[in-house]
């Protein structure tokens, strides 16, 4: 049996660092359109107008009955035509980039919608009654009383998720796009070490995921008590 | 003129009718206890005044605005009105200076200046003003319910509704906030207040209503409703919250 040979790996560090970028930026794309979007359409379902939380939660019940790798790649095949017809973008290789993002962003934010949804609604609807005795309109009771609480409430699960959106990202080597995954495949693809390369990008993303979840379960800690 | 009209109030939660054609007023300047069994719909019905609740049969109206018009900006109406709630209801993401001025600020439009000056004057009155930076979690239930107090006065209310402000409290905390109601009553607020204690009807009150399975059964001048209430289940109802 062969002894692993770990000399591929120093070299291969700044194309590595290069995928890493790309994951971070998916991961923090898709979570800022995930929670802004999602706030969106969580309050839609809360709204007491039908067709809107009807529409929301067939938005949210569509997305997370479809597998991911599904998404991204509908999302790549149909985004290039959309960008070119509408916008007139050239295709390039940036279009894998773009699709990705989109794919990311609409389907976290069916996933954020749902903890957002139990969020608003973990806030006692007493604190809603006193905002609207104070005279304020529904908006502005929701902007300055329910939400605040209401992400301090589900801080924890958002970041949980943020995690798994921090993982998920590897799916895109379904399209070829080189994140922190694909790059270490391909460098150990290239220099034949893939063994190698992997357990290396998985000792990473373990190093990384673990540690933030630990960082979570001490922010837990301290706003529990 | 009646600061607050109520005719022919009824309002179903499905088919459970909750209030059945109730009709009161509240003029201007003048204290009311509404009180009554757990279930007799007195909190309901407080909760209607404001629009909190929507009513299904009859008519509202508060300093000549009526709620269900179309045109009424309950918004606009229920800045005027000011309530307190069982829970206190402060904002708990809030400091209590914040809690305070904030609806001053966003509603009302005032400047921070003019809402923080506005506030501290209200929170000195209610004998806090050591507590402006703390945050609600950090004071007393007693403690608690002044600042609501004072959050709902810093709006210069036309009137004040008080949804039961001492139901929730330990005893020892009841006396700080019912001595800041009877100063407001005396001062000559109009208020409308849901709440078993009694001593603060006596003391306060220039009528008392009493409401049993959703109706209105007495609505009396205090001496008569104490000397001699009319219903016999005021009679039973005040035996029993007067024996001890």
């Amino acid at each position: 049996m062969d002894t692993f040979d770990w000399t591929s790996i120093p070299g291969a560090l700044p194309i590595l660092a290069d995928g890493m970028l790309i994951t971070l930026e998916i991961t923090a794309t898709a979570m800022l359109v995930g929670i802004l979007w999602g706030t969106v359409l969580a309050l839609a379902r809360l709204s007491g107008n039908r067709p809107l939380a009807w529409l929301a939660a067939a938005y949210v019940n569509l997305f997370r009955a479809v597998p991911l790798v599904m998404v991204i790649l509908w999302f790549y095949l149909i985004v290039p035509t959309l960008l070119q017809r509408w916008l007139g973008v050239s295709q390039s290789s940036d279009i894998r980039m773009i699709s990705a993002l989109v794919a990311f962003a609409l389907f976290e934010s069916a996933y954020y919608a749902e903890i957002i949804r139990a969020g608003v609604q973990s806030v006692p609807k007493g604190q809603v009654d006193a905002a609207f005795a104070l005279g304020m309109p529904y908006p502005l009771t929701m902007r300055l009383v329910v939400l605040p609480q209401a992400f301090r409430n589900m801080l924890p699960l958002l970041l949980t998720q943020a995690i798994i959106l921090f993982q998920d990202t590897s799916l895109v080597y379904v399209i070829g796009l080189a994140d922190f995954f694909g790059a270490a495949y391909k460098v150990g693809d290239r220099d034949g070490r893939l063994v190698e390369l992997l357990l290396f990008a998985g000792a990473v993303y373990f190093i990384l995921c673990f540690g933030a979840s630990l960082l979570v379960r001490q922010l837990q800690k301290k706003y529990s008590t | 003129m009646s600061m607050i009209q109520i005719e022919n109030v009824s309002k179903w939660y499905g088919d459970f009718q909750v209030l059945t054609d109730c009709g009161t007023h509240v003029n201007a300047g003048e204290v009311v206890v509404v009180c009554g069994p757990s279930g007799s719909g007195k909190s309901t019905l407080i909760r209607c005044v404001n629009g909190l609740e929507a009513i299904q049969q009859g008519r509202i109206v508060v300093n000549g605005t009526a709620l269900a018009e179309p045109t009424t900006n309950l918004s606009k109406l229920r800045a005027q009105v000011g309530m307190v709630f069982q829970n206190f209801e402060l904002f708990p993401h809030m400091s209590v200076t914040d809690n305070l001025t904030i609806a001053q600020v966003k509603v009302l439009g005032r400047s921070t200046e003019e809402a923080l000056a506005r506030g501290l004057t209200m929170l000195d009155r209610v004998g806090l003003k050591a507590q402006a930076t703390k945050f609600p979690g950090a004071l007393s239930g007693g403690q608690q319910q002044r600042v609501a107090i004072a959050r709902a006065l810093a709006m210069d209310p036309i009137c004040m509704l008080f949804d039961e402000p001492t139901s929730a409290l330990d005893p020892e905390m009841v006396n700080e906030v019912l001595d800041v109601m009877v100063e407001l009553a005396t001062e000559g607020m109009t208020m409308m207040c849901v709440t078993h204690e009694m001593g603060f009807a006596r003391k306060v009150a220039d009528r008392v209503i009493f409401m049993d399975h959703g109706r209105i059964v007495e609505d009396a001048s205090k001496d008569d409703f104490f000397g001699t209430p009319r219903a016999e289940r005021a009679q039973l109802f005040l035996s029993k919250i007067l024996q001890h």
